[in-house]
């Protein structure tokens, strides 16, 4: 019963937080394109889909990412093994950028724009080759990204210098980099944090900085998701200069 | 049975996008910690629903919204509807004639973050962490109003054609600028609402009012201008919670000092 209490409670917040879009779509299309909805019948099913799959998402966050992300932050901490928890930062920016269906879309596409500006040979075999050199760049990117921001927790430094020094990237790379590349590379930073990787790294930052003495989980234990999506920027904006 | 044939490729997507994931937390949690995950079986349970959670929703997106979203965006800038608003012929529009696309862009860019659910997660763990302090709606709110108008900027830079890096540096030069005098606490929180904003929901309708955009102005290539959509809608969202804290703290301090001019 309490389960069942609490799922409803969830659906209803579901609902809330579509219905902005809802309200969107029908100002547009009722005032300015000014034709009805295509296959409404089909519209209402998704709705009703996005509506169940937001509400089965926030009880596994609750109930999964976040316990296990705080649970591996404090056996670390207790355990005091920096050069492993590293290696665990490392790994799961590279493990979960790797994969995410995001950026394989984005790769593609910058495979298809260098081919056209002369930059790769347009055939098959090179426009892959292209892809998947550029995921492999920005999952590393990220891993590094996620390794550096778990280090500056421990230490408690403050963030705003990277992200400053960060940004001075950036804007130096993009001085020297091919024009055809900056608009994938700006955008290659919004690609790489997923749904899930996202509560999980939150979670691991926030619960690192309350079992470290001396840190405070709002001043220190953000930030991750930042780095995160500001190296592949000046890892994409290089990639391209290089090939 | 398309629908079915969906489901079955979304699913196998998400479970390509959570498998390295819990690869990664449960091999370190068992072989580099050796400790027993706690609660284990709600944990997994959690997981579950995640999987099935993000399968529901991608599968209803693509069903619902991205048609209809993709469908506006393309007819909000194809020729015919431009000329038939505006009254005047392609090269004779100023950038203020694309009004409806501008209002379009701040809308979609508005009501898409508020059912991100990364931001959503994020939201729920800065209300915990802070006591309070920071609510999960305000956030939210404030984070949506930073992408609507990152969106309608990175519109108006489509249709004027200017370079993307200026508007760019322009940004990181206010954000280093509001980083002096924001809220120490705000400040991490700031920099992350930048990149959960655009994930799941946002991304592939701003795309493709981006590129609509950019194939239908004379002078834009979509594969020079079409892009930049999602670095404006991750940059902004900076500013926006910093300006939102920044807020709240000179309300909380005037009408402090309001309460103590009325005691004397």
């Amino acid at each position: 019963m309490e389960q069942l209490r609490r799922f409803l409670d969830s659906v209803l917040s579901s609902i809330r937080d579509l219905l902005p879009i809802v309200l969107v779509v029908t100002f547009f299309q009722a005032v300015v394109i000014q034709q009805p909805l295509p296959e409404f019948g089909r519209i209402l099913a998704g709705g009703l889909m996005v509506v169940l799959g937001l509400a089965f998402f926030l009880r596994g966050l609750e109930q999964g990412l976040f316990p296990i992300g705080e649970s591996i932050a404090y056996a670390f901490a207790r355990k005091a093994n920096l050069p492993w928890l590293l290696v665990f930062a490392f790994a799961l920016g590279f493990g979960t950028t790797i994969a995410e269906p995001a950026l394989t879309a984005v790769a593609a596409e910058a495979a298809q724009i260098a081919a056209d500006g002369g930059v790769i040979l347009n055939q098959q075999a090179s426009l892959e080759r292209y892809a998947l050199g550029l995921r492999i760049t920005v999952a590393l990117s990220v891993g590094i990204a996620i390794l550096v921001g778990v280090y500056r927790i421990v230490r408690g430094w403050p963030i705003q210098y990277f992200i400053i020094g960060g940004y001075i990237g950036v804007v130096i790379m993009t001085a020297f980099a091919p024009p055809e590349i900056i608009g994938i590379a700006y955008d290659s930073g919004g690609v790489t944090t997923s749904t899930v990787t996202v509560p999980l790294v939150t979670a691991l930052g926030v619960g690192l900085a309350q079992s470290i003495r001396g840190r405070n989980p709002m001043i220190d234990g953000f930030g991750l998701i930042a780095f995160a999506s500001l190296t592949p920027i000046i890892f994409v904006m290089a990639y391209g200069m290089i090939i | 049975m398309d629908i079915l044939q969906d489901f079955f490729r979304t699913g196998l997507s998400t479970i390509t996008d959570v498998l390295p994931i819990a690869a990664i937390v449960f091999g370190f949690q068992l072989l580099v910690l050796r400790q027993p995950v706690p609660r284990l079986k709600s944990v997994l349970i959690g997981f579950v629903y995640v999987l099935i959670g993000l399968t529901l929703f991608l599968v209803g997106l693509q069903e619902a919204l991205f048609p209809i979203g993709r469908t506006m965006a393309r007819q909000l800038t194809d020729p015919a509807f431009l000329s038939a608003a505006t009254g005047k012929l392609p090269e004779l529009r100023h950038w203020q004639d694309y009004y409806w696309i501008y209002l379009f862009a701040a809308a979609i860019g508005f009501s898409t973050t508020i059912a991100e659910p990364a931001l959503i997660a994020v939201a729920i763990k800065a209300q915990q962490v802070s006591a309070g302090a920071i609510r999960v709606w305000g956030l939210r709110i404030a984070v949506a109003i930073g992408v609507a108008a990152g969106i309608t900027l990175g519109a108006f830079r489509i249709v004027t054609g200017t370079p993307l890096h200026y508007y760019i540096i322009a940004g990181y030069i206010i954000v280093i600028f509001q980083t002096l005098y924001a809220p120490r606490m705000i400040i991490a929180l700031a920099y992350d609402s930048g990149g959960v904003t655009t994930s799941t929901v946002t991304v592939p309708l701003v795309a493709a009012l981006g590129l609509g955009l950019a194939s239908t102005i004379p002078g834009r290539s979509p594969l020079l201008d079409g892009f930049g959509l999602i670095a404006f809608a991750s940059l902004f969202p900076i500013m926006s919670v910093m300006g939102y804290a920044q807020l709240s703290e000179w309300w909380s301090r005037r009408a402090a000092r309001k309460e103590h001019s009325g005691e004397q």
